[in-house]
């Protein structure tokens, strides 16, 4: 490994145990040294395991003895393409996340605008602690929650009760509400981060150049803050992909994390689990393209 | 932008309803603890305490949470070591490579928890052929708590400039020496405010972890068992109120700590580490 030093100290230390010096002189053996570790772990135990599971993807199981067989075959793959109810619960998961991503955004803008460009320092603070609490409450107590929310005796059916509505029975509507609400938080910090990082001056320009506020909010705070709303969407996105419990407890809706924990558990069929969980991964590294032709890795 | 009054308030009003929202199903399962009947309808006829002390003596929640306690505490020093390694290298140091590893190290929160635990899941049941257990999950979980500890540190160290080591160094100070006088002291909150967020990360998995715990019991694990079960509800109900206080805790202590709003979640990269993936 080549190293150079950023900002390191280049002087050697006057006295100190003898290998000190040779650390000192050479500058990869330092970075190395501190880099093993971590980089020991993830390399090996997660990218091994992601290894791992793409060539379990590629191994089949023995219909009448549900051995698995650990050779190479596209089965799986065959499997996944070719029969329409898993093209569905694909092409279902991958909209969810798209409507998921589409409304926070919506929903995260007026909170982050007023944090980033009209709060004062005080309200500033407490609305950041109030939109993190919120985050890293337990999920799985939120997602309980919102099952007895939207249970027949719950507590949105009373609400809506005068007015003649009532919950709606669509798993698919019941999965987005509620990843909607769990996902939000997500969109509101990086898209404040990004608002607050937009210099007074070009607003101010804007308007000292005719523009009507919403003109300004249009032309120059909303292409601005894209790269924020890309890096936020990244987290919606990849967390409606993955999630298998909101829709096991709201709904009776099946989406990809659902085929991928019923094979791995019910069905004993660890391949086709293998083979269903690359799926995420390949939607995820198409998106994460997507974004950084918008300019996301640039804001992170 | 010169925002208007009207403008202003309008925003104002669209603060407090999505505020309402993120803290509406919070305000709702806390109600439902002090249920008195075990029938979940609202609104609840009267209230109790009754089913705190049913749940304090439920042994499947005490072992649970001891379960949860341990590998919280056993996830959060092994990231602790890792996390810190990795982000003195990257603050301090330019290297080959170096965009690659800050990539490799956000990837486990990038990814969808499933891929993750389905990934742990095949290599410990079919290369290493061990059976699911409590250290299984401490790995897992060790993986994406990296990241938290990661982000915390990187952003102290961006913000606390090399030349104080620098002037140890030239005073004469060896190694260690600057480390425990100069480093570590400016590192220490941002240590403690990571730990806190990763072990209420750990603390709260709970997706992760249904493919790495076999038949081992976390709290959430043991939440999400006892569902199915109507007449486990009310005891559920506590346990739920109870894990967000303990969730909620080391996050408003951290957030104290690191007295930057952004690196609470995530990060000098605007990528809000949270639980749920």
């Amino acid at each position: 490994m080549s190293a150079r030093p950023a900002t390191a100290p280049e002087k050697r230390p006057a006295r100190g145990h003898p290998l000190a010096g040779l650390f000192w002189r050479i500058r990869g053996l330092r970075v190395g040294s501190l880099l093993a570790a971590p980089l020991g772990w993830l390399g090996v135990v997660y990218l091994g395991s992601l290894v791992v599971l793409l060539i379990a993807s590629f191994w089949t199981l023995n219909e009448f003895s549900g051995l698995i067989v650990k050779g190479f075959s596209l089965d799986n793959y065959k499997t996944i393409i070719t029969e329409p109810v898993y093209r569905r619960i694909v092409l279902r998961t991958v909209s969810l996340a798209a409507l998921v991503t589409i409304t926070d955004i919506v929903l995260a803008f007026p909170i982050a605008f007023y944090m980033a460009r009209v709060a004062g320092t005080r309200s500033k603070g407490l609305l950041v602690v109030g939109v993190l609490m919120p985050l890293w409450a337990s999920y799985l107590v939120k997602v309980y929650s919102w099952r007895t929310m939207l249970s027949t005796d719950g507590v949105i059916n009373w609400l809506l009760d005068p007015f003649g509505l009532h919950v709606p029975t669509s798993g698919y509507i019941r999965v987005w509400i509620v990843m909607a609400y769990l996902w939000l938080p997500y969109m509101i910090l990086p898209l404040y981060a990004g608002l607050e990082r937009i210099p007074n001056s070009l607003l101010d320009a804007s308007g000292d150049l005719g523009a009507r506020p919403w003109r300004t909010f249009r032309a120059v705070v909303l292409p601005l803050a894209l790269p924020a709303i890309a890096a936020g969407s990244i987290f919606t996105f990849s967390l409606t992909l993955g999630d298998y419990i909101t829709p096991q407890l709201v709904s009776n809706t099946q989406f990809i994390g659902n085929v991928v924990y019923a094979n791995v558990g019910v069905a004993n069929n660890l391949p086709l689990a293998s083979a269903f969980a690359t799926v995420p991964i390949l939607i995820m590294l198409i998106y994460l393209f997507i974004v950084r032709r918008l300019g996301a890795f640039e804001a992170l | 932008m010169p925002v208007s009054g009207g403008t202003k308030w309008i925003l104002r009003i669209g603060s407090a309803i999505t505020l309402a929202f993120l803290y509406f199903p919070l305000v709702v399962i806390g109600i439902y603890a002090f249920n008195t009947t075990r029938v979940q309808t609202w609104p609840p006829a009267s209230l109790s305490t009754r089913w705190f002390s049913d749940a304090f003596h439920n042994t499947g929640v005490r072992d649970a949470l001891w379960t949860s306690v341990r590998v919280g505490l056993a996830a959060t020093a092994l990231a602790l070591i890792l996390g810190t390694l990795a982000a003195y290298a990257l603050a301090r140091y330019d290297f080959f490579g170096k965009e690659s590893v800050s990539f490799l190290i956000v990837l486990p929160i990038a990814l969808p928890g499933i891929v993750t635990g389905m990934a742990l899941n095949a290599t410990f049941t079919q290369i290493l052929h061990v059976s699911l257990a409590v250290w299984t999950i401490v790995v897992a979980h060790v993986t994406f708590c990296i990241v938290v500890i990661f982000n915390n540190v990187v952003a102290r160290l961006r913000r606390t400039p090399a030349s104080f080591e620098e002037a140890g160094a030239d005073l004469g100070a060896v190694p260690r020496r600057t480390f425990v006088d100069i480093t570590f002291p400016q590192m220490r909150s941002a240590l403690i405010a990571g730990a806190l967020l990763a072990f209420a990360l750990s603390f709260d998995e709970v997706i992760v972890t249904t493919f790495t715990a076999g038949s081992t019991e976390t709290l959430p694990i043991w939440i999400l068992s006892n569902l199915q079960r109507p007449n486990q509800l009310p005891v559920v109900n506590v346990v739920a109120v109870c894990v967000v206080v303990l969730s909620i805790i080391p996050v408003y202590i951290a957030q104290r700590l690191s007295n930057d709003p952004v690196t609470a979640v995530g990060t000098v990269t605007d990528i809000p580490a949270g639980p749920g993936n």
